[in-house]
Formats: C-alpha cells, structure tokens, sequence
C-alpha cells in the first residue's frame, strides 16, 4: 500500500505538468468528476461541513483498522480538491492520518483554498478527517 | 463635475496599480471595504508623526493640538453628514460597533414584550445584535419580508408596526442585493406608531449625499473603512434629544463626569459613549476620507457609478445565462448574480486567477440566500475609479471560467 507521502508526492508530479493556472484548474475541475460518488442519504446536517462560500460532505468508515472516507461538495474546485484529500487519506492508519503533514497542498500552489479565510469548507473537513482519525487512534 | 478627472482619481489609489497572480487588479469588491487614498493614509501619517499625544484633559500643548485635531474630525463628519450638532456624532470602530451601542443601551431601558422591527435583508450585523437583545431581554423581534426583486414588502412593514414597536432598525441600501430602501417613507410610518428608527447607512454612506437631520432617523450608523477612510473606524449619529437620554454601555475613563467607590456619574454627549482612548488617528482619517469625497464631489460619484451600474447589467444581460438576485427600481452601483449551471465559489476563484476581485458567497445575509434558495451569489461592487473597461476585463474572464466549468 502507498503511504500518504507517496500519494502526496504523485500528486506534485501530476501538477508539475501544468504551466500555467487554467492547466491546473482545468486538471481539479476534472478531477472533482472522477470522485466517488456519494450516497445523497449522506449528505445530511450529521455530515455536514458547513463553510460560507461552499458546502461538504464527509462520511468516515473504519474497516481492519483502516480510515476509509467519503465526501462531496456543491462547487467543483472544493470537490476537486477533496477529490485529492480523498485520495491521500482514505484506506489508510488512523494514526498515520492523525500525523499526517498534507505538504502536496502548498506545493502545487493550492493553499488559498485551504485558508480558513476562503471559508469553502476545506480546512474544516481536513480538521475533521484528522480528529476523526485521533478519536480512533485512541479508542 | 468633479475638479479630477478619473485618471487623476485612479491615480490617487496607488493599489489599483496593483498586479494579482500576474495580472493588473480589477478591484470590484468596494462594497465589503473601498480602497484608501494617499490623501487618507498621509493625512494619518502626518497625525502619528507630528500630532499624536493622548486627548482629553491634558495641560500640555500636544495633547491640546491632538484634541483639536480629534474634536475638528467630529465637526467635519457632522457637518458632511448633516448632523444638527457634533454631539451627535459617537465615533466608533465601524457599522457593528453602533448598532450593538444602541442594542445596549436601548436594551436596558426597554421594557419586556416590546417589538422591534427588522426585515429580511438585513446583514447580519443588523439581525443578530437584536436577536441576542430579545433574547436578553424579553423583548420580540419581528422580521419584514422582501419580495422577489429584493425589496421591502412595505405592505407588510406596515401591517407589522404597532403600538408596541418601539425600534424600526433597517438598512439604507442591501448589501447583498444593492436595493435603495425607502428609508424616509419607513422613517415616517414608523414615526407614525411612536417608534425610534436606527437605520444601517454602512451601504449608503459611500454613494449618496446625506443629511441625517433632514432625514430625521433616530440613529444611523456608518463605517468608516466604506467610505475610502481607515479600518476599525466609524461613527453613530443620535438624536441629540435621544441619545443624551440613553444610557452608557461601556465604563470606563472619558465617560465619566465624577466617580467615588460607590457610585459614578457621567458625562454629556458625545464622550458618554466613547470610554477609553479613542482611535483618535482613525477619526482623522475618516474625517480626511469625507474631504477626498467631497472633493472628488457627489455628482460625479453618482454619475460614474451609475454609468457603471448600467454598463455592468447591459454586458451581463447580453453575455446569458445570468440570474440576477436584487433587481429592485432604485438599485446602488453593485450587482449581484449567479451564472447558470454553476457555483459562484467556482467562478469567483476563477475570476481571482485573472486579477477580478469579486466577493462570492452569503454576503453575510444568510436568510435573503435562503429567500432566494441559493447557496450565494457573486457580487461586484463598484466605487467612483472603477472603468467601464474594467467590466470588459470581468466579462472576458467571466467567459472563460464558464468555459472551464461546463
């Protein structure tokens, strides 16, 4: 199984393609197509991550000791955006995601849409993943 | 006519000269903050460098010169805004900070079961003050709908007033929606039951001429960084014959006339509210910002904004598939829309990437998104030294980010 440095670094690479902004946004747009997904039943206040500007949804399952995550938004560029975080954290240790260092964000110039000021739900979902996954590292 | 012309203008705003991921900036979100004159920051340069010492009371030369300079910002304002007197004018750090000064100190003087009178489109900052007022209190909040052009269903206002409304709190023009309230007509019913009348001017303030006495509001609250003056500042007009009647809401040095360990009395208006050092540099800047607008002059405001305005609804009409949300008669120089078929945080990212300032999102009025059942809109706002040929540059980068979205 690849660890979340591994998938983080693919990700840079995949990115490292692109020249300029319309390159990678058209990249996250297309990404956010490819996302699994998500069963509409799950998108309720339970699951929600509630941002300004966007909204997501998050669904966390643990199966033999592995984090498996499910999430949707209403706008592509988050979904996109989750669409990565999906990939980098899902089906993997509790305890490697609760440590986990999601580096690949600002490397691909992407950090404004996980500022807290952006308010899309981003930053809130990553807290959750983690304090999900902390939660069950020590249950 | 103004005495500039707009390069001139443009010229005194140093930022718009500013590049964004590479590209030359198209500020178009005035309404959430206005972009500082030179004139602005040198003037509170000049205080912070050669005038400050502490206001008030002191014997020395400075502090009496900083005094001067404080207490001549408050004439300034009440004289461009039309109050009948500077006693009238409470300085404050913005919009919020007055509404929640009235929401205090009126809260304590109201009795339970008393209504207060609110509408649909009020920002938040005029909703939840009150709410947590009645909450407090035990007074009831009552909320006047809009319609679907984003305007006050004054049928309803008027069905809602009653002997038991004792505060009208509305804004003068939507955030959200650029609607022009008919706040003279609203003053009037309202003033027809025997109710005060606070109304949210922090829209208003940068677009049109006032005259708060004229106008006869109880209260009018305005933000100083919306008027092209500094942030963390702003003023509350009040009746003086309603205010010097209210109580204070913050203790503290300034505001009081005598104090023993028992009990304090306090001052007269306007230093009764103002408790602490003021922002004293901030009051100058603001009263600098009026002089800017003044000589830049209403009428142009006015007629390069609706020119704006107008160019900005023909281009998007004609480009498709745009949703207007506030299509109101009287409209400030602000629209706000959806493109169809996709979310405004997409496209307001996009359009970042090419150097368009939009705001997207609730706009802080999350009950006109639900009205409207969107989860928000895109907004651009627009000040005197924005261009037409910026409005091309927001369309062609509007063009594209549709491209990329479908």
């Amino acid at each position: 199984m690849e660890t979340i440095e591994q998938k983080q670094k693919e990700i840079i690479e995949e990115f490292a393609l692109f020249e300029d902004w319309m390159g990678k946004y058209e990249f996250i747009i297309d990404l956010s197509k490819d996302l699994e997904s998500m069963d509409d039943s799950l998108k309720d206040e339970d699951h929600l991550v509630r941002g300004c500007q966007s909204q997501v949804w998050l669904e966390a399952k643990t199966e033999d000791g592995l984090i498996h995550f499910q999430a949707d938004s209403d706008a592509l560029i988050t979904k996109g955006l989750i669409a990565m975080l999906v990939r980098v954290l899902s089906g993997q240790k509790a305890n490697d995601i609760a440590t986990s260092d999601l580096f690949f964000i600002d490397e691909i110039g992407l950090h404004e849409h996980l500022s807290p000021n952006r308010s899309n739900g981003l930053a809130s979902m990553v807290k959750k993943m983690k304090t999900y996954a902390i939660a069950y590292s020590a249950s | 006519m103004s005495v500039k012309t707009l390069a001139e203008i443009r010229a005194d705003f140093p930022i718009l000269e500013r590049k964004v991921h590479g590209q030359d900036l198209v500020y178009f979100d005035n309404a959430a903050s206005a972009q500082k004159p030179r004139q602005v920051v040198d003037r509170i340069s000049h205080y912070y460098l050669h005038q400050h010492a502490n206001v008030h009371r002191g014997v020395h030369a400075l502090s009496q010169e900083a005094t001067d300079a404080f207490e001549a910002a408050r004439r300034r304002i009440a004289d461009f805004f039309g109050a009948a007197s500077d006693r009238e004018i409470i300085f404050t750090t913005g919009t919020t900070n007055g509404i929640n000064l009235i929401a205090s100190s009126l809260g304590k003087m109201l009795e339970k079961g008393s209504e207060i009178v609110i509408t649909q489109m009020e920002h938040h900052s005029n909703m939840v003050p009150w709410q947590m007022m009645c909450e407090d209190r035990g007074m009831v909040l009552r909320v006047v709908p809009i319609d679907e052009r984003g305007q006050i269903n004054m049928e309803a206002f008027q069905n809602t007033l009653n002997s038991k409304t004792r505060l009208v709190a509305v804004n003068h023009v939507s955030n959200s929606l650029g609607t022009i309230n008919p706040v003279e007509e609203i003053i009037r019913l309202a003033k027809g039951v025997g109710s005060l009348v606070l109304i949210d001017g922090a829209q208003s303030a940068p677009h049109m001429k006032l005259n708060l006495k004229e106008l006869g509001a109880d209260f009018y609250a305005v933000s100083g960084h919306k008027i092209f003056g500094p942030t963390g500042t702003g003023f509350l007009y009040g009746k003086e014959e309603v205010l010097g009647n209210m109580p204070p809401y913050m203790g503290g040095g300034e505001m009081i006339d005598r104090v023993t360990i028992e009990k304090s009395t306090y001052q007269g208006l306007p230093f009764r509210f103002e408790a602490g050092t003021p922002n004293m540099a901030g009051a100058i800047g603001m009263a600098s910002a009026v002089d800017y607008m003044e000589e830049v002059g209403f009428d142009f405001i006015q007629k390069q904004e609706e020119e704006l305005l107008q160019y900005a609804i023909k281009e998007l009409n004609n480009f498709g598939g745009i949703r207007f949300i506030g299509e109101a008669e009287k409209r400030a120089s602000l629209v706000s829309f959806l493109v169809e078929g996709t979310h405004p945080y997409d496209v307001g990212s996009l359009l970042d990437q090419q150097g368009i300032a939009v705001r997207t999102g609730h706009h802080c009025t999350e009950p006109v998104m639900d009205f409207f059942g969107i989860p928000g809109t895109l907004r651009a706002s627009f000040a005197f030294y924005n261009t037409t040929e910026e409005i091309d540059r927001m369309m062609v980068a509007l063009d594209r980010a549709r491209k990329m979205l479908s």
